[in-house]
């Protein structure tokens, strides 16, 4: 027994493209994902977490490395001796057999007796909401019940890991926001562990415990999602996650966690959190999240004062969105609106004078890649 | 709006070519009631019931009134012959044919194997070359075959190795396993991999995922290659002609040789009586797919 | 082993593909080879083969005989040109003719409404399900000197008072030409009829918004995007028409060799399976070729899957 449910070790799978060379899908990627924790690999096409997925599900197997569940190397097993279940981003599920018939395909396999695969049938249906269809064709089901017939077919086999590859990108988007509450939820409730595959970071937070980023088959970081949007490792995952301000700077001295840049542009010194290892001179990006700077005068003693003019600004109902000229540097400002008003004047002026507050705690200074 | 769907011009030269496609079925069905037994010129209508009676060449009385020419032919053993051989290869090739077709065009769309491609031009071969080609070359490699097996076992008479049944089908089989490969291939195309996944992923075999998944889901284009393979075999001529021999003819060979020789409103009776049974069975099949569907 | 087995995909592949090579090579590949090396021998006097390696064929082919007028050893014989020439452009008529024809009436098809679309489809095929000889029958009932357009003409002279003697139509080249023509006209309309019934409502509808008349739509939009399917109909109709030879003897008579003919014949009567050999490797090239230059400059899709 492993106390992860699923290992990664130095994990690589090259492909032949069709001109004729290799290609690096995976490229040396060791993880490990926690019994009954909701882990997400996020990242753009091609970035290779569909490919590291089908690995652990047993549809391809490693160039070189290896792949762990529960603490037994899978080597070349194929999917149906593997403890885990797949939901597909297409649902695959069999036109032709009713609802009934492929939920219970899996225990099918299993040689489960019919008494207990049309109960254990009925509490998966139950699970997700969809009593009564057992005898409706895939064809006369709407996306997002076919997505939830998927996930009851998965489910019923209680596998000890689910995988999940981009499930919900063929819904539209309020139902996609509903469901994203709905596994959550079901994660919690049936407590086994959830891999899930998506390129939309905002639904990665949302629903993960913790999150691999990926890029061009490497994994750039691993941590909670916290983690991940506050302290990110370098300047390709600050820009992916979320939004960010990026200056260019260099390094001229760390102490303690922090780093003192000098930014070239403004011709002046910034201090902030250092998130990954940089040593003097250094060329660095430093990123400060829009939500972090405030609009204001009075501000705390570390803080930097910088004048803007307010060159746009979009407002979006919760949220006033600011697009700022700081000593010909863009940035970004998102601000809250507080306050109900109609009053013009609370929502900036194209042309406006504007005062930035930036504090060193919510300055990062990141590696360039 | 497409401004071009009601064009007259289009409609015109639509039922032309209706036209033009259907006169001549029309021709030979209206002559297979014809009461002249040699001129192509329409006579009139048999239209007495009775012992047979020829006037002028006209048959103006038969015990099968109207249908004279069919009666005829059902008692023309030689038709009925070759219409049986014509079924036993047809169903014979069509079988084996699916059989191996559908394995092809599995192996093809879902394996990748050094002969792959090797596979994949010699099936597209057949098709794109004239039949002759292919007929002329089954036929010299039989024909040296077997004249260097008859005298190396020694065989004589009725003991030889020669044309007949036996090669036809082989033929037919040859070139009609590329067509049924196409079509299931393209059936498999459009089949995606997920499905298979999904079975093998809730802890189906190999085996058991193509009996219960994919065979299931491409069976409608196993059906649609095995119906192609079916019609192109009844209704081959060339490949037949090249391969066949005494005992072995079919209805294509046999109405040609009667073609060369003597025509009589039998041939138009054997004409309409095909085009009736096309015309059920293609009934039938329309009704058993809009029922699937 | 079968572990083996499932572990090596590849070795599943070639298992599946096993009997379908021993076809292909046995009756397709092998017969082909055999041919060459027939058509390099010379004929004995049984009809069988002599194994030699002569060009003697293909030299008689190319016109170069040995069959000359007195007193000349080697003169030039075009007859077996002409043939392939004739057959050629035979070809050619037929597929153009054909896709005058077929145009039309796939476009009706694929604009008509779609619950018509099937029974339309079907009206079209059951032609094509009756058999091929009967066919080419049915022309010669119809193309007679005494037969159904000689017969209606006469009837209407007679009516108008005219003298009439009856058309001389079949044994003609003529007749060929529409013996051909209507034998693989469905296999044209079929092709032509798939890539026109890709093209979707919203194609023409912007065609028109950006201020196309109904005739410069067809010639930018239309006529383009069917390419492919009459591309697809081409091959499906000028290979068959070179290697046919029931349409030019039954409705050609002696009058019209093609091919077709020369190869049948070779074989049949003539006994000289050696030059029939040569003969038919030639046509195959001819097609060939001729279809890798087409395709090449029109393109080759999946219209040829009807």
């Amino acid at each position: 027994m492993s106390e992860f449910a699923i290992e990664l070790r130095d994990v690589v799978k090259k492909f032949v493209t069709p001109e004729g060379n290799e290609l690096a899908a995976v490229n040396h990627v060791t993880m490990q994902i926690k019994n009954g924790e909701f882990f997400s690999m996020l990242g753009s096409s091609g970035c290779g977490k569909t490919t590291t997925l089908r690995m652990i599900a047993g549809f391809e197997w490693p160039t070189e490395g290896e792949v762990y569940i529960e603490g037994d190397a899978q080597g070349h097993k194929p999917p149906f001796l593997r403890p885990v279940n797949t939901v597909f981003q297409s649902y695959a599920l069999f036109q032709h057999m009713t609802v009934f018939q492929n939920v219970a395909f899996g225990l099918e396999m299993e040689g489960v007796p019919m008494e207990d695969m049309k109960k254990r049938v009925g509490e998966s249906l139950e699970m997700v909401r969809l009593t009564g269809m057992d005898r409706r064709y895939p064809k006369q089901l709407s996306g997002g019940q076919q997505q939830r017939v998927a996930l009851a077919r998965s489910l019923v086999k209680r596998p000890k890991v689910l995988l999940l590859d981009e499930p919900l990108g063929a819904l539209d988007m309020k139902l996609r926001k509903e469901m994203q509450l709905e596994l959550k939820s079901l994660q919690k409730e049936v407590g086994i562990t959830f891999i899930y595959v998506t390129h939309d970071q905002g639904e990665a937070l949302t629903m993960s415990d913790r999150i691999a980023v990926m890029s061009l088959g490497k994994v750039l970081q691993i941590g909670p999602v916290v983690e991940i949007y506050e302290r990110p490792a370098n300047r390709f995952v600050a820009d992916f996650i979320g939004e960010s301000n990026f200056l260019d700077g260099k390094v001229k001295s760390v102490k303690e966690g922090q780093a003192v840049v000098y930014v070239p542009d403004w011709g002046q010194e910034l201090t902030g959190i250092v998130t990954s290892m940089v040593k003097v001179g250094d060329d660095v990006a430093v990123s400060i999240r829009p939500e972090k700077i405030r609009l204001s005068n009075g501000s705390a003693p570390n803080a930097i004062t910088l004048d803007g003019t307010v060159v746009d600004s979009t407002y979006i109902g919760s949220d006033t969105h600011l697009y700022l000229d700081v000593r010909g540097q863009r940035m970004k400002v998102w601000e809250q609106n507080r306050i109900s008003t109609l009053d013009p004047r609370a929502y900036y002026q194209n042309g406006q004078k504007v005062h930035l507050s930036l504090m060193p705690e919510n300055t990062l200074v990141l590696p360039k890649d | 709006m497409n401004p071009h769907r009601r064009s007259p011009w289009i409609i015109a030269a639509t039922l032309l070519t209706f036209f033009f496609l259907y006169a001549p079925i029309v021709v030979l069905i209206f002559f297979s009631f014809n009461a002249s037994r040699i001129s192509p010129l329409f006579t009139g209508f048999i239209t007495r019931f009775g012992p047979f009676q020829l006037v002028n060449g006209n048959v103006v009385q038969s015990p099968c009134g109207p249908f004279h020419w069919f009666c005829d032919l059902s008692k023309n053993t030689e038709v009925l012959s070759a219409g049986r051989n014509t079924l036993i290869v047809a169903f014979t090739a069509t079988i084996v044919s699916t059989i191996i077709g559908t394995m092809a065009a599995l192996a093809l769309q879902r394996y990748n194997f050094r002969l792959r491609t090797f596979s994949q031009i010699s099936l597209y071969i057949p098709i794109v070359i004239p039949e002759i080609v292919m007929g002329i070359g089954i036929l010299v490699l039989f024909s040296q075959l077997f004249t260097v097996l008859n005298s190396a076992l020694h065989l004589t008479g009725d003991a030889q190795l020669t044309f007949g049944l036996g090669t036809v089908i082989l033929a037919h089989i040859s070139f009609m396993i590329p067509f049924v490969a196409l079509v299931v291939q393209a059936r498999l195309q459009g089949l995606d991999k997920s499905f298979e996944e999904a079975a093998m992923d809730l802890g189906a075999n190999e085996w058991t995922t193509f009996r219960r998944v994919t065979f299931p889901m491409i069976v409608p284009g196993v059906l649609s290659g095995a119906l192609l393979a079916f019609t192109l075999s009844i209704d081959d001529f060339i490949i037949t002609f090249f391969t066949n021999g005494p005992g072995s003819t079919t209805l294509p060979i046999y109405v040609y040789g009667l073609l060369r020789r003597v025509i009589t409103p039998q041939l138009n009776a054997l004409s309409t009586v095909w085009i009736l049974i096309v015309l059920i069975v293609v009934f039938f099949i329309q009704r058993v797919e809009s029922h699937q569907a | 082993m079968l572990r083996r087995l499932r572990e090596n995909k590849s070795a599943q592949g070639t298992l599946l593909i096993v009997p379908t090579l021993i076809f292909m090579i046995g009756m397709l590949i092998i017969p082909l080879m055999l041919t060459l090396v027939v058509s390099f021998g010379h004929p004995d006097a049984n009809g069988g083969v002599i194994y030699t390696f002569s060009l003697d064929n293909y030299i008689r082919l190319l016109g170069y005989s040995t069959d000359c007028p007195i007193g000349v050893s080697t003169c030039f014989n075009s007859v077996y040109l002409e043939i392939l020439w004739r057959s050629l452009v035979l070809g050619f008529n037929t597929t153009v003719l054909d896709i005058l024809l077929a145009y039309p009436l796939a476009y009706f098809i694929a604009r008509i409404h779609p619950k018509w679309r099937n029974t339309f489809l079907f009206l079209v095929l059951v032609p094509m399900w009756t058999n091929f000889v009967i066919r080419v029958y049915a022309w010669m009932m119809i193309l007679r000197q005494q037969g159904v357009i000689n017969s209606l003409l006469g009837w209407f002279a007679g009516l108008v008072h005219v003298p009439f003697t009856p058309l001389s139509m079949l044994y003609t080249p003529g007749a060929v030409l529409v013996g051909m023509v209507y034998e693989f006209l469905p296999f044209m309309i079929l092709p032509i009829y798939t890539s026109l019934e890709k093209i979707d409502n919203p194609l023409y509808e912007a065609a028109a918004d950006l201020g196309a008349s109904p005739f410069r739509t067809f010639l930018r939009v239309t006529l383009p995007l069917s390419m492919p399917g009459m591309v697809a109909g081409t091959i499906l109709v000028f290979v068959p028409v070179m290697g046919t030879f029931i349409v030019s003897d039954l409705l050609g008579g002696a009058q019209v060799i093609l091919v077709g003919n020369l190869i049948q014949r070779q074989f049949l009567d003539a006994r000289d399976p050696t030059f029939g050999s040569a003969a038919s490797l030639v046509m195959m090239a001819m097609t060939i070729i001729a279809t890798y230059f087409y395709t090449r400059k029109f393109g080759f899709s999946e219209e040829l899957v009807v």
